[in-house]
């Protein structure tokens, strides 16, 4: 790999590297402010479906014939899963065709790295709005769900952030793996292998334990498990501190991860 | 700096407050905005620029002039400060890009090759949002865009979507956006392909009229009528090297003769025949693929002289001499390939 001393050395220091970024994310705010009715509903509707049909619907014969999920109503059960789960389908949504759009169909991001804004900061910037999304959405979704009775702790609170934190988990890397492809032939294979399966079987319908022997340690190692653990976690208020404590670092390293092949990612594409 | 220009004044204003910003960036000292020493960009083992020397002085339109592949969109990301130099020396506006990329960046403005126009918003967000990867202030960016949209004679469309645009007015809208910074150095990559001749002319036009305003140019075209209307000075590019340099005019009396007889022929065989005994008829003759170029000083007398050799071309056209033939003349193939 090339070094790319261009990018590296541009920014001098914490604010001022900041301040680019944002204004890569006021680009997508401003594009979001033009159909925002349009995108709050779609983002919260889908979860929202899911915790009419899952919850209350599927959740009524659940609770006939089992009393409880983990010691909860199915609905209270489920809810956390269809946040966390929303989150990496919208976070996926966000991070696959946009991202080649912007460097290669309308070279947006081109555009940009040709202004003082880094190729980095353009990736961070990126990012920034993701989660901006996320907190809007699970903020709407949890309010909804808390009416609906599905969220009992107080400590629910804290599964807006948890959510936004899992939704991340999955934009830093796949934002990062689309700005490397050519074409967006792989993308709908992601979504089929990894993303759809992800979200059935991470333990957001059902408990992992459930899940065929060989199949659940896999399950337990995947992003999305931990984002639903802490969510649930939080909306139940029965997670340990120290619990808590593990799911986040796993994500934030993730996060980390994702984000330092993001920038790498992004300088070999802008700035070559 | 807020001073804003007058209201019947320059929409591109670079000049008016350059001047002091450039004293405390201090450029090379000549006056150089751009200087490049041996300056070489490779792509693992491909050479795309090789070892060149040039610079760009303030106020003046300075030229990339070759065909496809010879390195000059390449050379000027590095100017740009989106490509790194692999090596040799680079300044510009004073700096150096591998340390103050942002810096120089926020300095210039940039036409890409490939439209990249936001295509999701209107033509006053395109010039908005732009201004804002500068950090500008909104207020600033509102009544500069007004200003630059009225340059690139986009008035009427400014809240038109960017899609339904024609390619002339997405080249000015992109000019117009390069713009929005007031750079002191305007980087335009092949700034009329694929546009039609009076799209074209229209966009030499407003070029002219950044030159006159004093905005300093660095464009690169293949082109050779481009070149010759726009730049003051060019340098000619080949397989990522210069082989040479000056005005368009200085280029045209150093490489070629005052005058061309081109001549076209039935079929291939009488050219090929007629080749021969045009020897020593003009200062030089070079067969190409349709037609054989006769270089002289006096192309009528030339043409006068085609009988007693009997030669008997179907068309005859005696022109002046241009870049092309110049560019023919250091690399034996012509412009468009």
């Amino acid at each position: 790999m090339p070094d790319h001393p261009v990018a590296a050395r541009a920014a001098p220091a914490g604010l001022a590297r900041a301040a680019p970024m944002l204004r890569v994310a006021e680009r997508e705010a401003r594009v979001w402010v033009r159909f925002w009715p349009t995108a709050l509903l779609t983002g919260v509707m889908m979860p929202l479906l899911f915790l009419g049909a899952m919850g209350v619907g599927l959740g009524g014969l659940v609770d006939e014939s089992q009393g409880s999920v983990e010691g909860v109503s199915y609905l209270v059960f489920v809810a956390p899963g269809i946040l966390a789960a929303t989150a990496l389908q919208a976070a996926s949504g966000n991070s696959l065709w946009p991202v080649m759009a912007g460097i290669k169909w309308v070279r947006s991001f081109h555009a940009a790295a040709a202004t003082p804004v880094s190729p980095g900061q353009v990736y961070g910037g990126w990012l920034a709005w993701i989660a901006t999304r996320q907190v809007m959405n699970a903020t709407l979704f949890v309010a909804i769900a808390a009416l609906l009775g599905a969220v009992p702790s107080a400590w629910g609170v804290l599964a807006v952030p948890a959510a936004a934190l899992g939704g991340l988990a999955f934009a830093a890397p796949l934002t990062a793996y689309s700005a490397g492809r050519d074409s967006d032939l792989s993308f709908p294979v992601i979504m089929r292998i990894a993303v759809v399966p992800m979200f059935l079987f991470s333990g957001t319908f059902f408990p992992v334990d459930r899940l065929p022997d060989w199949l659940e340690p896999l399950a337990r190692l995947t992003p999305l498990w931990h984002a639903v653990e802490l969510c649930r976690g939080a909306t139940t208020g029965s997670l340990s501190p120290a619990a808590a404590a593990g799911h986040t670092a796993y994500l934030a390293a993730v996060v980390a991860l994702g984000c330092w092949w993001g920038v790498r990612t992004f300088r070999s594409r802008l700035a070559a | 700096m807020s001073a804003r220009p007058h209201a019947a004044g320059t929409p591109t204003g670079g000049p008016t407050h350059t001047a002091s910003d450039t004293a405390t960036g201090s450029p090379g000292g000549d006056g150089a905005l751009v200087q490049a020493k041996a300056l070489t960009k490779r792509f693992g083992g491909y050479v795309a620029v090789d070892s060149i020397d040039f610079s760009v002085r303030r106020g003046e339109v300075f030229g990339f002039l070759g065909p496809n592949g010879a390195g000059k969109t390449t050379t000027m990301r590095m100017i740009a400060c989106v490509s790194p130099v692999t090596d040799g020396e680079l300044r510009v506006l004073g700096m150096d890009p591998s340390h103050d990329g942002a810096a120089i960046r926020a300095r210039l403005g940039v036409v890409p090759q490939d439209d990249n126009l936001d295509t999701e918003l209107t033509v006053w967000d395109n010039l908005l949002i732009y201004g804002r990867y500068f950090g500008l202030p909104v207020a600033e960016i509102r009544e500069r865009a007004a200003e630059l949209l009225h340059f690139a004679r986009l008035d009427d469309r400014r809240d038109s979507r960017v899609d339904p645009l024609s390619g002339g007015m997405k080249r000015r809208l992109i000019i117009a956006r390069g713009l929005i910074n007031r750079p002191d150095l305007l980087l335009l990559d092949e700034p009329t392909t694929g546009l039609d001749p009076q799209a074209r002319h229209l966009l030499w036009e407003r070029l002219y009229r950044l030159k006159r305003d004093g905005v300093t140019l660095v464009l690169t075209t293949h082109y050779m009528d481009e070149a010759e209307q726009l730049c003051d000075r060019l340098v000619i590019m080949d397989e990522g090297r210069i082989v040479a340099e000056g005005s368009p005019r200085e280029l045209i009396d150093r490489y070629s003769t005052r005058e061309v007889v081109e001549l076209r022929f039935a079929a291939a065989e009488q050219q090929d025949a007629a080749v021969p005994r045009l020897d020593s008829l003009g200062d030089r003759v070079e067969p190409v693929a349709d037609r054989v170029l006769v270089y002289t000083a006096h192309g009528d007398g030339t043409v006068a002289r085609l009988g007693e050799r009997d030669v008997h071309p179907d068309s005859v056209l005696v022109r002046r001499s241009s870049l092309e033939d110049v560019f023919l003349r250091l690399t034996g193939r012509s412009l468009d390939e």
